[in-house]
């Protein structure tokens, strides 16, 4: 049997104390197979960047287990979480969150250094990286030459780079405009009709529609989870 | 690895980078510098006052009534039974006078008459020529050793001995030129003339009283045994306020003792302006940490380990304060080659090696402090960071 890329169970998380307590997740389990594009939709305020964090490992649950890819990053410790960030999961921000004063080539090649990967070895998978978003001619370009759908586009070709398990990404397009949005959905689905994994979270419907599974969180619980498409 | 991140974190801030290094530097070089300059100070003051003898004791009148040391002082102080250990006594007078050749005139600041011990005594050689003889001093013969300067004034390109110059009316032999003595102070330790003590005082101080007694000891392990002595024989005669007793390696000690003081001081000076250059590289180092918490953020999220993060941030507060720090001492190296305030700097190794380890240990310690903290920071909250 194929084990799920993503398996949560009963993940919840609080913030502060006593009174002042607040639940961003009660309790949440979900699977996520592999070459699956599920969307977390959700308002603001349901939990759906605290479920994000914990996914990418940049931040722990309250309780509840969650495996990746078979490991149980709850119980890992610094060291292997870094090690499971650079190979399993490849994070794309809302802010986009590239290095400034450095080039989009830089950028890409990033994680792949982290990884300790030859630098002759990096460059051609970053030129790879940046071919499939389109941008392999503006590979020498600093991020504030670029504009914020080539950004993100550049981010997301920072996240393929190392082949993760999962790509995740924290409402992609929410800071793009209609144009650059049709730009990075049309990656996102190309990389999903590769057989890559993805995980997206939006507030936006349309953004919700292209996946092939859709989940709606709502004060910190799975409400809806239908299957859109095969 | 982590060393291209380092200097490509350093050059995409290349001026904030070059004025951390030039806090750095002023600091470094400054103590360098300042310690440098007391040091030759201090060099200078003991080299002045070892071409004095350190093997002598002066005995100088003292009070306001005119001079109590007479020849017949200087003579009691010759006394092989209560005074074992003077190897000479030299009665000294001196006044300023006009030596005049061939209708060229020079102002002798201190035309001096003495005994021929004298030479020997004050570490005074005759460089061309010689010296004038004890017969010469008995006879008052009119013959004079010239200073350097005075024969370059008067002879300029001449010969000077066996000429005939005219002192106070009277005309003096040169039979020598005094070798030149390094000259450090405001006065010229080479304008001089040294003449036989009866003819000065024939011609020109009188038949009154000694300026100074030089009083040579057999060794300079024997001066404080000389100086007591000396201070015996002449409470003898004297009441212990007509004279005083100077004493060169006394002087010499409290003269480097000052000095030593003064460059205390001034090391303390530039202490302070390397810790003001430290705190400039505290102060970039929480700036760029503290700016750059989401750039950390964003390394830890695409996998970079608490290590390589750390590594990263104090490779690149190591690169600023060793950079800085070695362009301070290049600074120092070039600066003390310089005079600075009329003295001759002289670098003392171990405060190079004292101003480039604290500013390196400042450097390591406030650069790596902040960066420790934020590379422990949860991705999550650096990346939040604002």
């Amino acid at each position: 049997m194929r084990r799920p890329v993503l398996d949560v169970r009963d993940l919840t998380k609080t913030y502060g104390e006593g009174e002042a307590t607040v639940h961003a997740l009660r309790g949440v389990s979900m699977t996520v197979e592999r070459g699956d594009y599920v969307a977390i939709m959700g308002s603001s305020g349901s939990g759906k960047s605290t479920l994000m964090n914990i996914l990418g490992a940049l931040d722990v649950p309250t309780t509840g287990t969650y495996l990746l890819d078979g490991v149980d990053v709850s119980d890992l410790a610094d060291r292997q979480l870094a090690l499971a960030r650079n190979r399993l999961i490849g994070f794309i921000f809302q802010a986009f969150n590239l290095i400034p004063r450095m080039s989009a080539a830089g950028n890409v090649e990033l994680p792949l250094a982290y990884a300790g990967i030859k630098p002759d070895e990096r460059r051609r998978r970053a030129r790879a990286a940046l071919d499939v978003v389109g941008l392999a001619e503006r590979a020498r370009h600093e991020p504030n030459q670029l504009s914020g759908g080539q950004q993100q586009r550049v981010a997301v070709a920072r996240a393929l780079v190392t082949e993760p398990a999962l790509l995740l990404a924290d409402e992609p397009t929410g800071n793009l405009d209609t144009r650059s949005t049709e730009d990075v959905l049309d990656v996102f689905d190309q990389l999903s009709a590769a057989g890559r994994t993805i995980v997206i979270i939006t507030h936006e419907p349309e953004v919700g529609a292209r996946a092939k599974r859709l989940i709606r969180l709502v004060d910190g619980r799975i409400v809806h989870d239908v299957r859109q498409r095969p | 690895m982590s060393l291209t991140f380092a200097l490509r974190g350093l050059s995409a801030n290349k001026l904030r980078s070059s004025l951390t290094m030039l806090g750095i530097l002023i600091g470094v070089a400054a103590v360098i510098l300042l310690v440098a300059v007391g040091n030759g100070s201090a060099k200078a003051i003991s080299d002045r006052i070892e071409a004095l003898g350190t093997n002598t004791i002066t005995v100088m009148s003292a009070g306001r009534t005119g001079s109590a040391l007479t020849t017949e002082t200087a003579g009691a102080l010759a006394d092989p039974v209560l005074a074992p250990d003077v190897r000479s006594v030299s009665p000294v007078v001196s006044a300023s006078a006009t030596v005049t050749y061939e209708g060229a005139d020079h102002e002798v600041s201190s035309f001096v008459g003495t005994t021929p011990g004298w030479f020997a005594a004050s570490n005074t050689p005759v460089g061309r020529g010689a010296a004038f003889t004890t017969d010469d001093e008995a006879q008052g013969r009119r013959v004079v050793v010239l200073g350097p300067t005075v024969a370059e004034e008067l002879f300029p390109g001449a010969d000077p001995i066996d000429q005939q110059v005219t002192v106070g009316g009277a005309l003096f032999t040169v039979i020598g030129v005094l070798a030149g003595k390094s000259s450090t102070g405001f006065q010229d330790a080479n304008d001089t003339a040294v003449a036989p003590l009866t003819a000065v005082r024939q011609v020109l101080t009188g038949y009154g009283s000694l300026n100074s007694i030089l009083v040579e000891a057999s060794s300079p392990a024997q001066v404080d045994a000389v100086q007591s002595q000396v201070s015996t024989i002449l409470g003898l005669s004297l009441d212990e306020t007509q004279y005083r007793i100077q004493n060169a390696s006394q002087l010499l000690e409290t003269q480097t003792e000052t000095a030593d003081t003064f460059t205390t001081l001034l090391g303390a000076v530039a202490a302070i302006s390397l810790l003001v250059g430290g705190i400039g590289i505290t102060n970039i180092m929480l700036v760029t940490v503290t700016e750059r918490t989401r750039e950390i953020g964003i390394r830890k999220a695409l996998g970079a380990p608490r290590r390589v993060i750390l590594t990263q941030f104090m490779i690149e507060a190591t690169l600023l304060s060793v950079l800085g720090g070695l362009l301070g001492v290049a600074a120092a190296l070039i600066g003390s080659s310089f005079e600075i305030v009329g003295v001759r700097p002289v670098i003392v190794p171990s405060s190079v090696g004292l101003a480039l380890g604290v500013s390196i240990a400042i450097g390591l310690f406030f650069g790596g402090l902040p960066a420790a903290r934020a590379a422990r920071l949860r991705p999550i909250d650096a990346l939040r960071y604002e």
